[in-house]
């Protein structure tokens, strides 16, 4: 309060001189970028191409970038000086018990969303896909916000979950439960086999490595035609049924008959949808727990200061090993399910671009953070979908909406860290 | 039969070598103090200690039991631990993790017994346990870093400069609590340090490193009253007279 007054008093006058400097040089850029990319364009004339100038646009371009750029930073004079002190004790009590609502509130959400009045396929299908990225992000936040390892082929694991499902349920006609096991264990395989000789390396060598190794799984995929089909993928996976019970459909003996209700095609969607959110609970249940445990802590530990690790006598290269093959291996569970929920699956799915959106999530959400990935998945999954309707600025709206987050939140949307650890309760909590 | 005895050592980082031929030994119950110049090699005679970086040639004896090609962990579970120059703490960590992060090769019957006599040394860490180590003051941080590496019971703690850029007051404070944890546990310690005085106060015995070679040894009031180091470590030093 007293911080925030101080702040408003000793605001400094406000330099319009410098400020219209700045923003000029902003419009100067914009005019610079915006030039060939707006100002000119081409058009067909008789055959040849031509070019002619819009340069009402150009200046609409400039002057946005003038006027913006200008506003953006007198707000940012009036942004209040962030106190360094620790919040105290009380203001954490009270920022916990807020979470606590937030969470079971998008809890309640989750598990009610396939009963409300206006979700129709199309919502569920939205949903499913927002938790498969909620559970991909909280996967790789093991490895990247826990362990502080930049996994930039995290999409890899994420592969070889979903070609393990495909390849084991057609060719050995196991059931989607057996196989979920199985393709996590392959995926945490994979993760070992790809940490084992690269976890020496650090930072950017080891990004640099994982993308290489992402590309590798994708380009293998692609021309190893006698097993994954090569571009053309695998097709006819067979759907999940009801926990190897009965299947879905309309027969006789299926879900509908056994429960004695009409055969709606719903009825499997909604269970896939149950089926992601348990998985993606069980993930977040999971990298709770293990948060709390020592190698959790080991995890933490080494992204802070690997020499103090090791003159603790820890063994560096085996903690990242299990960071990677448990970040893997919920990469192959979610892998798997996305194989079993698209019926289809083929090298397309698993590009560079998907891990990057995966990362941008954690990223986005605040390393570390399990909420932050939830509003980051949400956040990524529906803009690009809500913003459909702009076709051409697609893209463009998801950069800028990206860039404010970063500018509003540098280090995600929820950068808070809970301890893991309490001896005595806090006081005046 | 000494507690820790280093015969002959030789360590290269590439082909820069960093000690040429050291021979060290630390009696048990002793404060040993390793003072020198810059670039002397003596954070790298302690770093070649715990086997990082590795000694090329010569002996590392601890307790009768050769360590000069033991893993780090063994090194560490025999009772060796150091106290990295710049303390290292776990800063997004919280006081009690990182005291939690000291303990991991140690007994877990020992812990709360640990914690609680490392919170009666330091009654300012139990107030901050729960407080993001990197918060801390740069005294309450080399405390920390200290009781980090006395979670695991160590025989032999080895501290690489721990007076570095602390307040002359905190600095006394420090030096008193080696001695305490000499007098009061018989924990055998290796210093390293820039501060001559206040370390060669606090030592039974004492090195000067030069150039990767012993200069002079003896006792730390012998040393503190030699010509040669008063010219070289004191006079021109930074102690407070």
């Amino acid at each position: 309060m007293t911080q925030g007054a101080m702040g408003m008093a000793a605001r400094p006058a406000i330099d319009y001189a410098a400020l219209l400097k700045d923003a000029a040089l902003a419009a100067f850029v914009v005019f610079f970028l915006a030039f060939p990319l707006i100002g000119l364009q081409t058009y067909d004339q008789g055959g040849a191409l031509a070019v002619r100038g819009r340069w009402d646009l150009l200046a609409y371009a400039v002057i946005i970038g003038f006027v913006g750029r200008f506003l953006f930073q007198l707000a940012m004079l009036f942004k209040p000086v962030k106190s360094t002190k620790e919040p105290s004790d009380a203001s954490l009590a009270r920022q916990r018990q807020i979470g606590m609502i937030i969470r079971y509130a998008l809890l309640g959400i989750a598990l009610t969303m396939p009963f409300l009045p206006f979700s129709d396929r199309s919502w569920l299908d939205r949903g499913i896909n927002v938790l498969i990225y909620v559970m991909l992000g909280w996967g790789l936040n093991i490895v990247v916000g826990l362990a502080g390892l930049l996994d930039l082929g995290y999409v890899a694991f994420y592969a070889v979950g979903a070609y393990s499902y495909a390849l084991l349920s057609l060719n050995f006609g196991l059931n989607f439960w057996v196989c979920l096991p199985l393709a996590g264990l392959f995926a945490a395989l994979f993760g070992v086999l790809l940490g084992a000789p690269t976890l020496r390396l650090r930072g950017d060598y080891l990004a640099i490595v994982t993308l290489g190794f992402g590309e590798i799984i994708r380009v293998v995929l692609l021309n190893w035609g006698s097993l994954s089909g090569g571009p053309n993928g695998i097709a006819s996976i067979p759907r999940m049924d009801f926990f190897g019970l009965f299947p879905f459909g309309n027969r006789e003996g299926a879900f509908h008959t056994v429960f004695g209700i009409e055969y709606e095609r719903t009825h499997q969607i909604i269970f896939t949808y149950f089926v992601i959110l348990a998985l993606a609970l069980m993930t977040n249940w999971m990298v709770n727990r293990l948060r709390k445990l020592p190698l959790g802590r080991a995890w933490e530990a080494l992204r802070e200061d690997e020499i103090a690790c090791k003159s603790l006598g820890m063994n560096p290269t085996n903690t990242k090993l299990s960071a990677f093959a448990i970040g893997a291996m919920l990469g192959g569970f979610a892998g798997s399910f996305f194989a079993a929920k698209q019926g289809f699956i083929n090298p397309e799915s698993f590009t560079f671009m998907e891990s990057a959106t995966i990362l941008a999530i954690v990223v986005l959400g605040g390393m570390g953070s399990q909420m932050g990935v939830v509003f980051a998945a949400i956040f990524l999954v529906l803009l690009p979908e809500v913003t459909r309707d702009f076709e051409q600025s697609r893209m463009l709206l998801f950069g800028a909406a990206m860039i404010l987050i970063m500018v509003w939140r540098p280090k995600g949307v929820i950068s808070h860290r809970e301890p893991t650890l309490r001896l005595n309760p806090v006081k005046g909590a | 039969m000494p507690m820790l005895e280093l015969q002959g050592i030789h360590t290269y980082y590439g082909h820069v070598q960093a000690l040429k031929g050291v021979d060290v030994t630390v009696e048990q119950g002793e404060i040993v103090t390793l003072i020198g110049a810059n670039g002397a090699g003596k954070s790298t005679l302690l770093m070649t200690i715990c086997g990082n970086p590795r000694a090329t040639r010569g002996k590392i004896m601890f307790e009768g039991q050769d360590i000069t090609r033991a893993p780090i962990s063994t090194i560490v579970r025999q009772g060796v631990q150091q106290v990295p120059e710049g303390r290292r703490i776990f800063s997004r960590m919280t006081v009690l993790e990182n005291l939690q992060m000291g303990a991991t090769l140690g007994d877990p019957a020992h812990y709360k017994s640990d914690l609680d006599r490392m919170f009666g040394m330091f009654s300012i860490l139990e107030k901050r346990q729960t407080q993001r180590a990197g918060t801390l003051s740069g005294g309450e941080q080399q405390m920390l870093a200290i009781c980090r590496a006395l979670m695991s019971r160590p025989r032999l703690l080895m501290l690489d400069e721990p007076s570095l850029g602390l307040a002359p007051l905190i600095v006394k404070q420090i030096f008193k609590t080696i001695q305490d944890l000499n007098r009061e546990n018989g924990t055998t310690i290796l210093l390293v340090e820039q501060n001559a005085f206040h370390a060669l106060k606090v030592a039974h015995r004492a090195y000067v490193l030069q150039n990767g070679e012993i200069r002079l040894q003896g006792s730390g009031q012998e040393l503190l009253s030699n010509p040669e180091v008063r010219a070289l470590y004191l006079e021109g030093g930074h102690h407070a007279p």
